[in-house]
Order: structure tokens, then C-alpha cells, then sequence
């Protein structure tokens, strides 16, 4: 499958599939690092996942409507206020779902699996009601369209280079307050052990209402930074969020860092050898190696060396 | 200081503490003894607020906490030191401490814990399970006094624990009582500790107090003669 191409065409597709890759893997890294927090920390495996993205994305593309409609003229900075907005919203969904149903089920887990896909069912029709089935866009502002060009042949959307510098700013933001700050403890000490955690002082109650919400909000920002690259229908989230699942498993459960190793590996694959083969051929092909890896370690990439 | 009145705690049907009546003056360490299955452990976590009693009062300095969830119970005084000691495995020591802090207003670990515990110094930048079971009952105990509690919890503090790791953590304790002046109320099974570490002995079997003593004047032989099959 090589042949067809000349040595030099040959690195500049690596290179442009291998960029393409990078705008995936930085999606997969701000869809898997809500759900890191969620499923990875908290052990709730939220099948709605996929929804509170969308709920961001429709946020952006309500307000890039506001923004042209009622003040055209600050329409090249309404993805800043929609990434805030897309996060307050999906944010308080979540804590108004962990509150309502999340934590009648923290030690049932198979019961949160079918309580958060009805959810996801429940929202997705929500949003057909309210936004239509059919799929919207938004108009991006001028300074996010076009290209960089770095060779003749290999060119760089900036759209791209800005989901990149977006998932890096939020990974470095979570990984902060996971382990730098006084709330990253709380919120380590309730996962390890909730009864032992309130017997030390900590409100076990808010912190796990402030975790959840942060997840969704963070999924909201994911929806956000999606509409740059996608459309939005009703049903998009749910074409992420097994992809979301795998690279939070294939990282190991409980790591950051796994989560970010797995998100790059599972792109890249998948961005590349698109490019050769079909893309259902490169979905099997990285399923299988997925899988061959779990069998070997099941714990995933990360995990931590700790007597039990 | 610590008064517990017509304290009932039952799991479902079976009762487990039936109608318990005891009270610790400040300042004043608290033994209480029993074999495996009567209820000491039950007593600890339901003082804390881990499960829940069913009737009954608990004050603590006058302070009605009995319906009060774990983190409040922390608030107004309490601290805990489980059976197992459940420490936070992946967490290292320093934050492990550092979740004890989390009802005070200060963030970094006051001084006099690592004075206390130099080992936890030395180790702070270890995983808390990768400790050897002594070092993590030593951090269990500073977890809890992190807190600055008037009235300390420890059940089973000797399980699994060398005896002269044992002898050592009973001479800490009273040096901890009398720096800071707190109560302590100890769930043990073994007699030597708890006549090293206690001002007064108290005996439960099937959930009620069957036999009480102070340290000075007990009878070694009849709370034996409770603990032995």
C-alpha cells in the first residue's frame, strides 16, 4: 500500500495524518478527562457522558447565534464565553443528575449503567424536541479559519492548533487540581474510602457533587471545542463515548497520565492507518490491539505499585 | 465530656448495642473490652457517625451529636482511628495527614505531629500502603489528631502489631492525652494494653456494659476471665 507513493509524499501524509491525529487525540483528551474524573475516580460509569458533550456543543452553538445576531462585532470572541457557558451548563446538569440519581447508586454499579443510559435516551430526545434531529453547525469566527502552511505539501488548520493548546491548558488545569490543591485530596481521599474520608472531616456529600459536576462541565468544554471540528445532531455523543471508555480503560482507571498515553496511542493509530485502509478496518485493527494490550495488562497502561 | 445515654444501634432486626449508658470525664482514657462479636467495633463506628444508632443520645461537651453526619461529628470534636487503620493507599503520608486537616483552617502539617511520629517525616513522600502495618497505625493516629479533636476514638489499635510496637504506641497515647489534653476511648482485646493505657475499664458483652472498674483497684483475674472463651 506504499508503493503508490513517492519517499518524501510518504512523510508529509505521516506527518499531515499524524497532525490530524493530534486534533483527535485532543478531542479524545477532553472527552476521557471528564470521564477520567467520573469513571477513572469516582467509579460511576455514566453512560450519559456522550450527552452533557452535546449539551456543551448546543450552548456554543446557541450563543454563536446570540453573538451574531445581537453584537456581530464581538462575534471573534464568542468561543471563549461559549466554552464558559458550555461548562457552567453541563456543570450544573451534573450536579443536579448526582444529586437526583447518582448517589442513591454509588455501590451499585450496574444499576448506574442503566440509570445513565436511560439518562442519555432521556436527553437525546430532549434535544431532538427542542433543537430538531437535524444536525446544526456553527459559523467559526474569521481567525480560526484556514491553515498554517509549514511545507508545499503539509499544511496545519489553526482550528486544530487551537483544540490542541485547549485540551493541554485543561489537562495541566485538572492535573493541578487533582494533585496540588487542598480539594484534589478531599476528592482522592472520598474515592478511596467514603466512610473513612467523612470520619476524617471531609463532606463527602459536596465533594462528590463538586466532582461529578466537574467531569460534566469538563465534558461541556469538550462539546465546545467538538463543534469546530463537527457537526451537532442529537445522537453525536454517542459515536464518542465508546472511544471515551476505551481510552479510559486502556489507561489504567485511576491514572492522568494514562488517560492522556491511551488518548495518544488509540488517535494516532486510528488517524494514520485511516489514511491506508478504510476507517472500519482501522477501528478493528485498533480494537484488536487494544485488546491484545488489556490481556497482557489488565490494569491498563498506569496504574499504581501499592500493597493492598 | 463524653455521655452516652439509652445508646441503641442495630443492623436490620438484630440489636447489636442495646440500651448502652456510659460517660468519660475529660482528660480521661476509657478502655473498653470485649470478645470478638459484641459490639465494640459497632459502638466505635456509630459514635463516629459511620452507621447510623437508632435511638438514644450521644453529647459531646453538651453538643447533641447524634444525629449529626461523620464530617460534623469531626467538627465539633471527634477523631478516629479505625479498626485496620485505613489509611488512604495511594495517597502519600503527607496527604494522608493533610485530609486530617481538612475541618481546621491551617494546610500544612503542624510540627509536634512529626515530633510525635518522626518515622512519618522521613516517610512523607511514600504511599501510604507502602508502609509496614506499625508505620500506618502511626499515621492513622496523627490523620486523626490533625484534626485537633477533644475526644479520641481508637478501635483495636494492637491488631497485628508487634509487642513492643504495642508498649511504645500505649506510652505515646498518655503522652498525647497529657500534651493536649483530650479524652480517649480504646476498644481492645488485650489485657496488657488496655492496663497500661487505661484510667478505667469497661466490659461489654452482647452489647451492654456487664463490668466496670477503674485502673487503679481492677481485678486482673474476672476481666480475664470476660475476654477468655
Amino acid at each position: 500500500m506504499f508503493a503508490d507513493y513517492t519517499t518524501s509524499e510518504l512523510m508529509s501524509i505521516f506527518a499531515m495524518q499524524g497532525f490530524s491525529g493530534l486534533i483527535l487525540f485532543s478531542v479524545f483528551v477532553l472527552m476521557a478527562l471528564g470521564l477520567a474524573i467520573i469513571f477513572g475516580q469516582m467509579g460511576v460509569i455514566n453512560m450519559a457522558h456522550g450527552e452533557f458533550m452535546i449539551l456543551g456543543a448546543y450552548v456554543t452553538y446557541l450563543t454563536s447565534n446570540v453573538f451574531s445576531e445581537y453584537m456581530p462585532a464581538l462575534f471573534g470572541g464568542y468561543f471563549f464565553v461559549a466554552m464558559i457557558l458550555a461548562f457552567i451548563a453541563a456543570g450544573a446538569l451534573g450536579m443536579l443528575v448526582e444529586w437526583a440519581m447518582i448517589r442513591h447508586l454509588y455501590h451499585r454499579p450496574l444499576d448506574t449503567l442503566l440509570a445513565t443510559w436511560g439518562l442519555s435516551l432521556i436527553l437525546q430526545q430532549l434535544y431532538r424536541t427542542i433543537f430538531g434531529a437535524r444536525e446544526v453547525g456553527v459559523t467559526l469566527p474569521d481567525w480560526l479559519m484556514g491553515s498554517v502552511q509549514i511545507t508545499d505539501i503539509i499544511e496545519v488548520p489553526i482550528n486544530g492548533i487551537f483544540v490542541m493548546t485547549l485540551a493541554v491548558g485543561i489537562s495541566v488545569l485538572i492535573a493541578a487540581l487533582m494533585y496540588r490543591s487542598r480539594w484534589g485530596i478531599q476528592v482522592r481521599s472520598v474515592v478511596q474510602n467514603r466512610p473513612m474520608a467523612g470520619a476524617v472531616g471531609i463532606n463527602t456529600a459536596r465533594v462528590d457533587r463538586l466532582t461529578f459536576g466537574l467531569g460534566c462541565g469538563i465534558a461541556g468544554v469538550a462539546g465546545s471545542a467538538f463543534t469546530m471540528i463537527g457537526s451537532t445532531g442529537p445522537t453525536s455523543g454517542q459515536l464518542y463515548i465508546v472511544d471515551t471508555f476505551l481510552v479510559v480503560v486502556f489507561g489504567g482507571a485511576a491514572s492522568l497520565l494514562g488517560t492522556i498515553a491511551s488518548a495518544f496511542t488509540i488517535s494516532q493509530a486510528q488517524s494514520t492507518m485511516e489514511f491506508f485502509l478504510s476507517g472500519s478496518m482501522a477501528k478493528v485493527l485498533t480494537l484488536l490491539f487494544v485488546v491484545f494490550i488489556l490481556m497482557l495488562r489488565p490494569q491498563g497502561l498506569f496504574s499504581l505499585k501499592v500493597r493492598r | 465530656m463524653l455521655n452516652v445515654s439509652d445508646y441503641r444501634v442495630s443492623y436490620g432486626q438484630s440489636n447489636i448495642i442495646s440500651g448502652m449508658n456510659f460517660s468519660v470525664a475529660p482528660n480521661e482514657i476509657v478502655a473498653v473490652m470485649g470478645r470478638n462479636g459484641m459490639g465494640k467495633t459497632t459502638l466505635m463506628k456509630s459514635l463516629m457517625g459511620v452507621i447510623p444508632s437508632e435511638s438514644g443520645s450521644v453529647t459531646l461537651d453538651g453538643t447533641e451529636v447524634s444525629g449529626m453526619k461523620s464530617y460534623q461529628r469531626v467538627e465539633s470534636g471527634f477523631g478516629f482511628v479505625p479498626q485496620g487503620r485505613m489509611i488512604f493507599s495511594s495517597m502519600t503520608v503527607k496527604e494522608n495527614i493533610e485530609t486530617g486537616l481538612t475541618t481546621t483552617n491551617s494546610r500544612h502539617v503542624p510540627r509536634d505531629l512529626y515530633d510525635m511520629f518522626p518515622v512519618l517525616l522521613e516517610m512523607r513522600n511514600r504511599r501510604g500502603g507502602n508502609l509496614s502495618g506499625g508505620q500506618q497505625q502511626q499515621l492513622a493516629i496523627a490523620r486523626a489528631l490533625a484534626s485537633n479533636p477533644k475526644m479520641l476514638l481508637l478501635d483495636e489499635p494492637t491488631e497485628g502489631i508487634q509487642p513492643s510496637i504495642i508498649r511504645d504506641m500505649a506510652r505515646t497515647l498518655k503522652e498525647i492525652r497529657d500534651q493536649r489534653g483530650l479524652s480517649i476511648v480504646v476498644s481492645e482485646q488485650v489485657l496488657s494494653f488496655a492496663l497500661d493505657i487505661a484510667d478505667r475499664i469497661l466490659v461489654i458483652e452482647k452489647g451492654e456494659i456487664v463490668h466496670e472498674e477503674l485502673r487503679s483497684n481492677v481485678d486482673e483475674a474476672k476481666v480475664a476471665s470476660y475476654l477468655s472463651v
